[in-house]
């Protein structure tokens, strides 16, 4: 008689288990993630503790080797981005995957480009321009992000704006969940202020959000609570009210123990086997 | 064509000894750089041509040639002009090889004289087709045509058949760095009595010997020069597209050409060409491998230069210059 | 799918189409009033006019045809400007394939080589054959082969120069062997067509001149107003970017290479227009002049920018540069240098206009 495990349907996100190994390389060893509805969650860890994997598994880039993700409760199986897209789990990368030739119109809609209703657009396949503008002008200015036009090129905005521009992207398209993957890392003071209030909004909006990041400040700045990697597994997930930022630094490296913080899982730790 | 006799005997003597090259099967030895071809089948002044159905006749000629007196063969070619390197190299390959004869058409015509002076202190008989090295000596002997009295027939004859009328001159030249374009253009100058710079010529402009491009030049200067009505042209091709843009400018224009393929003479009776110039590829390659073949046997080397031919070919002669016809020109064309 | 989301994500309201009149926001200030922020404009930002990639190309034509008109005064003349839109036709259809595949940052040295194989299949077999048979088996020729390269490019991973320089090798042995280094006159009207049409005094339209600009605007329209061309310019500007949005990279650039053999097509049937014969030995560097005529009308050769109203341009720059100095008496090997220093100058234009092209 084995208790069915059944996920928590109130999360936004669930993984138990997820393990992915290279060879003898071990990338995830049993990793358990959990995500709340409408929060932001940051995910912690020192270099090579396996976030990017996890966070590729999440996305659909990664199929583990064991494991099993839930979205809303629901059991999900990804076998490409694609399908993570279309469950409504969007992602930005590192390198932010923006066209710099093309404007912030044509970046927002790229690959799910808006044809004309009709016979124009059925059979001459022509794009609905004016829509789409409208529908990104409207989206950057719910999300608060200014640019001088909507159909300014992508090179010609500042590194804050890009990153905007990306965040925006996933916010318009995603339906439940946008992952962040260092959005930050490369901004100066005032755009990281800039693109962290626009996670906020982003959340405002209904978007559960994963926020990897090496900015211990920028973590305790936004996030709701803190997703602690190491090793190919979660650590702990904190929270920052309830514990100060060098022992979530210790948890990282392994100067502390897991069982040394206050733990703010929500949904029961661990798994039976699968 | 003297044709060397006890063919069994030359067959055995040649097998026991090494292979000669000439033509023929490159037996895919080297991709790319095949085996040089004394023959430089597509290896001549216009290199860009290899694709010039006068050297593939060339080669045909000489590979059949050599064939029939129980030769073996090693061929190269040049694929772009100017190219002496891959012969010189060919060349080295041909001595190590220890042929007895060469039969070149050289890519460049002092390039290829160091190595052809060491064939030659090799024992090897070399010879030239089609154009000659710098100097000509430098080669046992040349066989090839003369362009400059080709050119000059085409000339007197253009001359004659104007009469008395203002002749409005445009020359359709390939790149006249080629020995062979500026002999046939000088020739074609000197046959019409007239110098360079004569105020009768119009026009000149350069294309590569093909429809295409001598149309677009032929267009070009009828634009420039609507009165032009004599053309000399590199060859039939050239001329072929020419005449496109003399019909669509709705002009009287006589066309003059050389080259003698069975397509060009086609294009004399037709009336597209006003007179053109035979010239012998077949026979070329014919006697140059003969030369050779006498050279081995009978260790009679050849010597000197060697015309192998200019006919004029038109249906419409004039008085001081010999011609042929078209019937006869088709009779005795190379090329298809 | 994703529509319907974004629809109810955003509160559609009514667009203001009011020009934004804050700076550029660098301003944390204004950031974090949100809901204060007015929205983008939906107008095209003013840019001068240098920055349009046209305007260097146009005013070189210009500069082109002013300069020989005052010089030659058998140039401007309705006769012959007709005449250099006849004599554009090959080499600015062919281009047109080109300007796609550079697009997408590739190159293709075939192009010439393919054309003419067509020409040379087409050739032959009309002339002991049906015409329209003919016609169609030059189409597939053309198709197939600039499919196969597609293919090796987009699938294996080949780079373009590589792969197509091989292509090229192969394809003009290829026909020189198919048409056993013979060439074909061609007789058959259907073949020809595209060199006649109506005439009007000095000046004749060609129906192959008619093709030329009709297949420009076609193709100007699929890559500006249609998703293929958006994600063509995407594939060139950055073509990680384009794959991590979902993007079939590798069915896209195949497309690209396909589409341009049609267009490789239709060149041979140009040629064939214009000079009615199937030559084997033709064409020899129209691989060149397509690439001249595509970067002198200034699409980066990085991709990504550009397109077919420069290429129609270039074109004519290439050829009416062409046809003006033979006319002047100048030597052809004075023709190359001037299109080798317009060339350079028009990489150079795009490198100084601070066109940043990697994403």
């Amino acid at each position: 008689m084995t208790p069915v495990f059944a996920a928590d349907p109130s999360l936004a996100m669930q993984a138990i288990g997820l393990t992915k190994h290279y060879g003898q390389v071990v990338a995830m060893e049993g990793a358990d993630f959990e995500l709340a509805r409408g929060e932001i969650l940051a995910v912690v860890g020192d270099n090579g503790a396996g976030k990017s994997t996890l966070i590729k598994a999440l996305a659909g880039a990664l199929i583990p080797d064991s494991g099993q993700v839930y979205l809303d409760g629901e059991p999900v199986r990804f076998s490409s981005p694609l399908d993570a897209r279309l469950v409504g789990i969007e992602t930005v990368y590192q390198e932010l995957a923006v066209a710099t030739q093309l404007d912030i119109t044509q970046n927002m809609f790229l690959g799910r480009e808006v044809r004309k209703p009709g016979v124009l657009g059925s059979v001459l396949r022509q794009l609905d321009k004016k829509r789409m503008r409208r529908q990104a002008a409207e989206q950057m200015h719910n999300l608060g992000v200014r640019v001088q036009s909507i159909r300014q090129a992508i090179e010609t905005l500042s590194g804050g704006q890009r990153q905007a521009v990306a965040v925006a992207r996933a916010a318009a398209w995603g339906r439940k969940v946008v992952m962040l993957d260092e959005p930050t890392a490369s901004l100066g003071v005032r755009e990281t202020h800039q693109v962290l209030d626009l996670i906020r909004r982003v959340r405002e909006h209904g978007l559960s959000v994963v926020l990897i990041s090496h900015s211990m400040p920028e973590v305790f700045a936004i996030a709701d609570r803190i997703h602690i990697h190491r090793l190919g597994r979660r650590a702990a997930i904190v929270s920052p009210k309830t514990t100060v930022m060098s022992d979530v630094v210790a948890v990282m490296t392994g100067a502390l123990p897991s069982d040394a913080v206050v733990s703010a899982a929500l949904a029961p730790a661990g798994a039976p086997d699968f | 064509m003297p044709k060397s006799e006890n063919t069994r005997f030359r067959r055995t003597a040649v097998r026991a000894g090494c292979a000669i090259a000439l033509t023929g099967v490159c037996a895919g030895l080297v991709p790319g750089a095949e085996q040089a071809d004394e023959k430089k089948l597509l290896i001549g002044i216009v290199e860009l041509q290899l694709t010039n159905p006068f050297f593939d006749s060339l080669k045909k000629s000489a590979i059949d040639t050599a064939k029939k007196n129980g030769l073996d063969v090693m061929t190269a070619e040049a694929n772009t002009a100017g190219d002496s390197a891959t012969q010189i190299t060919a060349i080295e390959n041909m001595i190590n090889r220890g042929v007895k004869g060469i039969t070149l058409d050289p890519a460049n015509a002092t390039a290829l004289v160091p190595i052809v002076k060491k064939a030659r202190d090799a024992g090897i008989v070399v010879v030239t087709t089609n154009t000659s090295l710098a100097p000509m000596t430098a080669a046992d002997a040349a066989y090839e045509t003369d362009n400059l009295q080709a050119g000059v027939l085409i000339g007197r004859w253009a001359k004659a058949t104007m009469g008395s009328k203002p002749a409005h001159i445009a020359m359709l030249d390939y790149d006249l760095s080629d020995k062979t374009s500026k002999a046939r253009h000088d020739g074609f100058l000197k046959g019409f009595g007239i110098a360079e710079g004569d105020p009768q010529i119009a026009g000149s402009a350069l294309n590569m010997g093909n429809a295409e491009t001598g149309q677009t030049a032929m267009e070009n200067l009828l634009s420039a020069h609507p009165d032009i009505n004599v053309i000399y042209t590199i060859n039939e091709p050239a001329a072929q597209g020419a005449f496109f843009a003399i019909k669509k400018a709705k002009r009287d224009v006589l066309v003059t050409s050389i080259d003698g393929s069975c397509s060009g003479v086609r294009s004399i009776a037709d009336g597209t060409i006003g007179a053109t110039v035979m010239q012998f590829p077949i026979r070329m390659g014919e006697m140059a491998v003969e030369a050779v073949i006498r050279a081995v046997d009978d260790g009679v080397k050849p010597s000197g230069f060697h015309n192998t031919g200019t006919v004029l070919i038109t249906d419409h002669p004039v008085a001081g210059v010999d011609s042929k016809d078209s019937k006869w020109g088709l009779e005795n064309c190379w090329g298809k | 799918m994703g529509t319907r989301e974004l629809l109810g994500q955003v509160r559609m309201q009514d667009p203001e189409l009011t020009v934004a009149t804050a700076p550029q926001s660098d301003s944390t200030e204004g950031a974090v009033a949100a809901a204060a922020a007015p929205p983008a404009s939906l107008q095209r930002p003013t840019r001068s006019l240098f920055a349009y990639p046209i305007t260097g190309p146009l005013f070189a034509l210009i500069v082109i045809f002013v300069v020989f008109s005052l010089t030659t005064s058998t140039f401007m003349n309705a006769g012959n400007i007709s005449l250099i839109a006849q004599q554009s036709v090959v080499i600015g259809t062919l281009a047109l394939g080109q300007t796609l595949i550079i697009l997408v940052s590739g190159i293709d040295l075939a192009d010439g080589a393919i054309m003419v194989l067509g020409t040379v299949v087409a050739g032959s077999i009309a002339s002991h054959g049906d015409a329209v048979l003919a016609m169609v088996l030059g189409f597939v020729a053309c198709i197939v082969v600039a499919s196969i390269n597609g293919l090796v490019i987009a699938r294996f991973r080949l780079p373009p120069f590589i792969a197509t320089l091989g292509m090229f090798t192969i394809i003009a042995a290829a026909a020189r062997l198919y048409s056993q280094s013979r060439s074909f006159p061609v007789t058959s009207d259907l073949l020809s067509v595209l060199g006649s049409g109506p005439e009007f005094g000095t000046v004749a339209v060609t129906y192959g001149t008619m093709l030329w600009v009709a297949l420009t605007l076609v193709l100007g329209y699929a890559l500006n107003e249609t998703p293929w061309g958006v994600r063509v310019y995407a594939i060139g500007n950055s073509p990680i970017a384009a794959r991590l949005n979902g993007v079939n990279v590798t069915r896209v650039v195949f497309s690209v290479y396909a589409l341009a053999g049609v267009f490789y097509a239709f060149a041979a049937w140009q040629a064939l227009g214009r000079t009615p014969i199937a030559d084997p030995t033709g064409y020899q560097i129209a691989n060149l002049d397509s690439i001249t005529a595509v970067v002198i009308g200034g699409t980066s050769l990085f991709g990504g920018r550009g397109g077919v109203a420069g290429t129609f341009i270039g074109t004519l720059i290439v050829v009416a540069l062409k046809n003006g100095l033979t006319q002047a008496g100048i030597d052809s090997l004075y023709q190359q240098i001037a299109t080798g220093a317009l060339v350079m100058l028009a990489v150079g234009a795009d490198q100084y206009l601070g066109r940043g092209h990697r994403a």
